[in-house]
């Protein structure tokens, strides 16, 4: 598969991204720039983490604005394969191609640590390769990764199978306990309806190569290969 | 070659008692004097010696007009002239078989990895900044000590800081912790540079005066970018960020002790811009690979006419500046004020001529600023004019360090407190009978408990090459990708111990940090030092001052680890009621070293159940200067703990043949909080328990929580317990079994301490507590 990572000028976890679907999975990838408006023909496009222009305003308020947003959102709506993690989460969810918002975490602070994750959807590929009744090792580091949804969406949201990931106790148990930031009902990342779309605020590039010693969102990535 | 860097910006200047408000002063004089002759008391009041006033004018051959006698008050400051310090840093060791810059030449020192790789690292100091506005203060520490890093050409690939609070029970201390470790943090997690290790403290001698060191390192992949303006013709280009009003002569600011007036100098607080600072990165990164770029340094400190100046004589060159041509924020900056704006994400840039179109569409790219404002000349003056007019003219030599720059010996005085120190004897202090009770306020206690609440809120994991994230070691672990090599990186400095006793505490601080290094599986490469100290003017703070740079040049002497640069900041001092009160001295030790072989990190955590504890070391009947002694029994005045160098060097020895030859599984080096404090900390990554016994000899509460130095706890597999052995005996350093590795009970001499997961939950919360 021919993968597309996207660099915004503060994007700073472009190149993990890159590294990790290289070196670990062995895809090929190309570099899109935020400026570009052509996708160089890719399958899927990643969205990396970062602070796309500073994000002074609300995160991926103004990266949704970009040339290459128009060709990702084109791309989606086309049926094309777009993921974007932790800030590429938040400029989906900014450019309508993800519902719901991220709001600044509950302890209003930066987290950054391992949690734990419990794959839910077994419709979207990238949960659907994962055992429903464990706990992935994952990292988080951001400081707005607080998902919220009205009422109704979040019904909507759940009845049609799009909750990709909860955060969770190592043992799997999800509760308030084990919720990093606030996150409605544990909420760690989402599909669209096409489940084409994934976002989700852990980061699994950085728990995929061996020297790090936790390779579990590899799986995640292997997950996605396998069922697309 | 004249080199001016060797201790570089952003540290602190001359005390001028008088000076009160610098910007003010400058603001007032300058309304009426630009362009005019300066007079002495100008000049005095700018900070100079009446002397250093006529030393200008024989410089100059005529009496400096009064932006010259600004651009001189700032140059010989200090902060850039090193002129009370450079007598005794240049007694410090430079030279080490792996450095490829040594001390002075850039503006970090950089050493060689193999590989065709290699590393630059620095830690500098923002601590005036951060008293007042603690957010921006530490924010735009980070900002520099990177900016350090990457003008040479070098991507930073991870950062440490070391920071120093007072009292935590103070609300101007949780206000400022608060304040500092979220600027750390948001301009850091946006730059994408984790933060992969660090050391915070609480004393009451910081209730004034914080003290904020930021460390950096970065590899460099191909040729290094040189602070040096050369080629008569070349132009020359200020790039990143448009010059403002912020910052405006910060160094002078940084000069003076911290009062009560002292927010009144919130305008020469820099603000940072960390989305600025990362385009700067990329950018300048994008440069190094052209041949376009001559010379290249960030503005730090005096902005403008730092970074001309120390170009140009390292070159040997002069300048003609324009400063209308410089991007400012606002209309109407006055020439002075674009001359020492400390505005942030600022570069010089020396170009080579006629290839000037390949540096603007790089910055272009980047959506950043680059614009020409000025030519390289072979006349060693820099001239700067403003609106078609000359506004001042210097040689650019006289200005600089190892140049005209004056250097002063200092005088210093033992103080009374050292032989007052020495006379303390553990028997005035009585056992106590509870040494539970002990433990658990140990355990709680905010400089030993659980640093969680405040690495937490760095991004430690950006860029995946942190190692010690899910293995923890004594020293942070950078990945470098594609090798079998990583680089362990430790900031280290018990003050405590210094103030106590400078020369051995320093020596103390550079030995723990190699152990460190060591403990983690790597070789101790080279130093960078961040000198916190009182006013150099006061003959007892320079004592210590001369007493810590001279232990430290022992003992890295000793490691054979050079010290590569660093920087100087004194005026760590608060007047209280007329008493001049600084706080500990406190020479932050940041360490670098090769771990060869991946495949050997040693990790501090207890592996499995069973497992054999030992202690490699000689336990002592000591608690001087230990957490213990002054937390517990509230016992302030004591000696520097016990320590011996050559033992040092030997207990490491054995240490790295230990990890060398796999004998074991764990290593953790025996410091604050002592003995059992080290179990402890091995016991609750895989929330294991340990089972000791304690040595006869010695009291108990010494060996449980006395910090005598050069002591290592190690695990041993069961099954390896004769190898071990056997190699042990073959070295001269003593090792002691301590028991074994338990399912979770903590027990020593059959006395039940708790388990592991109810002691753990007191350490790891025990800060955000006490911050509440």
């Amino acid at each position: 598969m021919k993968f597309g990572v996207v660099t915004f000028p503060g994007s700073n976890c472009n190149q993990d991204m890159i590294d990790t679907l290289k070196d670990e999975l062995n895809q090929e990838v190309v570099e899109l720039w935020h400026k570009d408006s052509d996708l160089q023909g890719v399958d899927f496009v990643m969205l990396p983490g970062g602070f796309s222009y500073g994000d002074y305003l609300r995160s991926g308020a103004i990266a949704r604005f970009s040339p290459i947003m128009n060709e990702v959102v084109a791309h989606a709506e086309r049926g094309g394969y777009v993921m974007g993690v932790c800030n590429g989460f938040q400029i989906l969810c900014e450019s309508g191609l993800l519902e719901g918002a991220l709001l600044h975490n509950n302890s209003q602070k930066f987290i950054c640590k391992n949690v734990y994750l419990k794959p839910e959807s077994s419709s979207a590929a990238i949960s659907k390769g994962l055992d429903a009744n464990k706990s992935y090792k994952i990292p988080i580091a951001h400081g707005e990764g607080r998902f919220f949804a009205p009422d109704d969406m979040l019904k909507s949201i759940k009845d049609n199978d799009q909750v990709l990931f909860r955060y969770c106790s190592e043992g799997a148990e999800v509760n308030d306990e084990f919720n990093p930031n606030g996150s409605l009902e544990n909420i760690a990342g989402i599909t669209n309806k096409g489940k084409n779309v994934f976002g989700m605020m852990p980061h699994p590039e950085r728990a995929a190569d061996p020297n790090l010693s936790n390779t579990d969102g590899k799986l995640l990535f292997e997950s996605i290969l396998n069922n697309i | 070659m004249l080199k001016n860097t060797y201790y570089s910006l952003r540290t602190n200047r001359i005390q001028r008692v008088n000076m009160i408000n610098f910007v003010a002063t400058l603001n007032a004089l300058m309304e009426t004097s630009n362009q005019t002759l300066a007079t002495v008391e100008q000049a005095v009041e700018l900070g100079l010696l009446p002397e250093e006033f006529d030393l200008i004018k024989e410089i100059l051959g005529r009496t400096p007009n009064f932006t010259e006698v600004s651009i001189y008050s700032v140059m010989w400051s200090e902060h850039c002239s090193y002129k009370n310090s450079i007598k005794w840093l240049k007694t410090l060791p430079k030279e080490g078989p792996h450095m490829l810059v040594e001390a002075g030449e850039e503006n970090a020192g950089l050493v060689d990895l193999g590989d065709g790789l290699a590393c630059a690292f620095k830690i500098e100091s923002h601590n005036h900044p951060s008293a007042i506005e603690p957010y921006q203060g530490a924010a735009t520490g980070v900002g520099g000590i990177n900016r350090d890093i990457f003008t040479m050409g070098a991507r930073p690939i991870a950062q440490l800081n070391s920071l120093r609070f007072g009292d935590i029970a103070r609300d101007k201390t949780k206000w400022l912790v608060e304040g500092v470790v979220k600027g750390i943090g948001d301009y850091g997690n946006s730059f994408g540079v984790p933060i992969v290790g660090g050391e915070v403290f609480f004393d009451e001698s910081y209730n004034q005066n914080p003290l904020v060191n930021a460390f950096s390192a970065g590899i460099l992949e191909g040729d290094m970018i040189s602070a040096t303006a050369t080629g008569p013709g070349n132009p020359v280009y200020i790039v990143g960020s448009a010059t403002g009003k912020d910052g405006i002569a910060g160094a002078a600011f940084a000069s003076k002790d911290i009062t009560e007036d002292s927010a009144d100098d919130l305008p020469s607080v820099q603000v940072g811009d960390p989305f600025q600072e990362k385009l700067l990165l990329e950018a300048t990164l994008e440069l190094a690979k052209t041949d376009a770029v001559v010379g290249m340094q960030d503005m730090g400190a005096a902005g403008i006419t730092c970074s001309t100046c120390e170009m140009s004589a390292a070159g040997e060159v002069g300048m003609e500046i324009d400063l209308s041509k410089v991007p400012t924020r606002q209309e109407n900056m006055k020439d002075w004020e674009i001359l020492l704006s400390e505005s942030q994400e600022r570069m010089l840039v020396v170009v080579e001529k006629g290839k000037e179109s390949i540096v603007e569409s790089i910055f272009e790219k980047w959506d950043l600023h680059a614009e020409e404002i000025g030519v390289v000349t072979d006349t060693g003056w820099i001239n700067y004019h403003m609106n078609g007019e000359k506004v001042a003219s210097v040689p650019a030599e006289s200005l600089v360090l190892g140049g005209g720059a004056p250097v002063y010996d200092r005088e210093y005085k033992e103080p009374a407190y050292y032989e007052e120190y020495k006379k303390f004897k553990i028997d005035d202090v009585a056992e106590p009978r509870d040494l539970v009770d002990v433990a658990v306020s140990l355990i709680k206690n905010p400089n030993i408990a659980s640093k969680r609440w405040v690495y937490e809120q760095y991004d430690s994991m950006v860029g995946t090459k942190t190692m010690t994230t899910n293995r923890p070691s004594d020293a942070g672990i950078v990945n470098i990708k594609g090798t079998n090599k990583a680089i362990a990186m430790t900031v280290d400095c018990n003050s405590r111990y210094v103030h106590a006793d400078p020369q051995l505490g320093a020596q103390i601080a550079v030995s723990e940090a190699a152990r460190n290094i060591v403990c983690s599986g790597g070789i101790p490469s080279a130093v960078t030092n961040c000198l916190n100290f009182g006013n150099p003017y006061n003959p007892e703070s320079y004592w210590q001052f001369v007493g810590a740079v001279t232990g430290m040049g022992e003992a890295c002497r000793k490691f054979n680890t050079p010290v590569t640069g660093g920087n100087v900041s004194f005026y760590n001092q608060s007047v209280i009621d007329g008493k001049e009160e600084p706080v500990f001295p406190t020479p932050t030790i940041g360490m670098i070293g090769v771990v060869p072989d991946k495949s050997k990190i040693m990790t501090l955590d207890f592996k499995s159940k069973g497992d054999l504890i030992f202690i490699v070391g000689e336990s002592k009947d000591d608690i001087s200067s230990s957490e213990y002694l002054v937390s517990y029994h509230g016992v302030k005045k004591s000696p520097a703990p016990s320590f011996d160098l050559e033992k040092e060097f030997e207990l490491q020895e054995t240490i790295k043949g230990l990890i060398a030859d796999r004998h074991i599984n764990a290593a953790h080096d025996c410091a604050d909080g002592g003995l059992f404090i080290t179990l402890l900390e091995m016991a609750m990554a895989n929330d294991l328990g340990f089972d000791i016994v304690t040595d006869a000899e010695i009291r108990e509460d010494a060996f449980l929580f006395g910090e005598a130095q050069s002591r290592v706890v190690v695990a041993v597999n069961e099954d390896q317990e004769d190898e071990f052995l056997e190699f042990m005996m073959r070295q001269k350093v003593p090792y002691t079994l301590l028991g074994h590795v338990t399912k979770g009970k903590v027990v020593v001499d059959d006395l039940h301490y708790g388990f592991v997961n109810e002691l753990k939950d007191i350490y790891d919360n025990a800060l955000a507590k006490a911050l509440a």
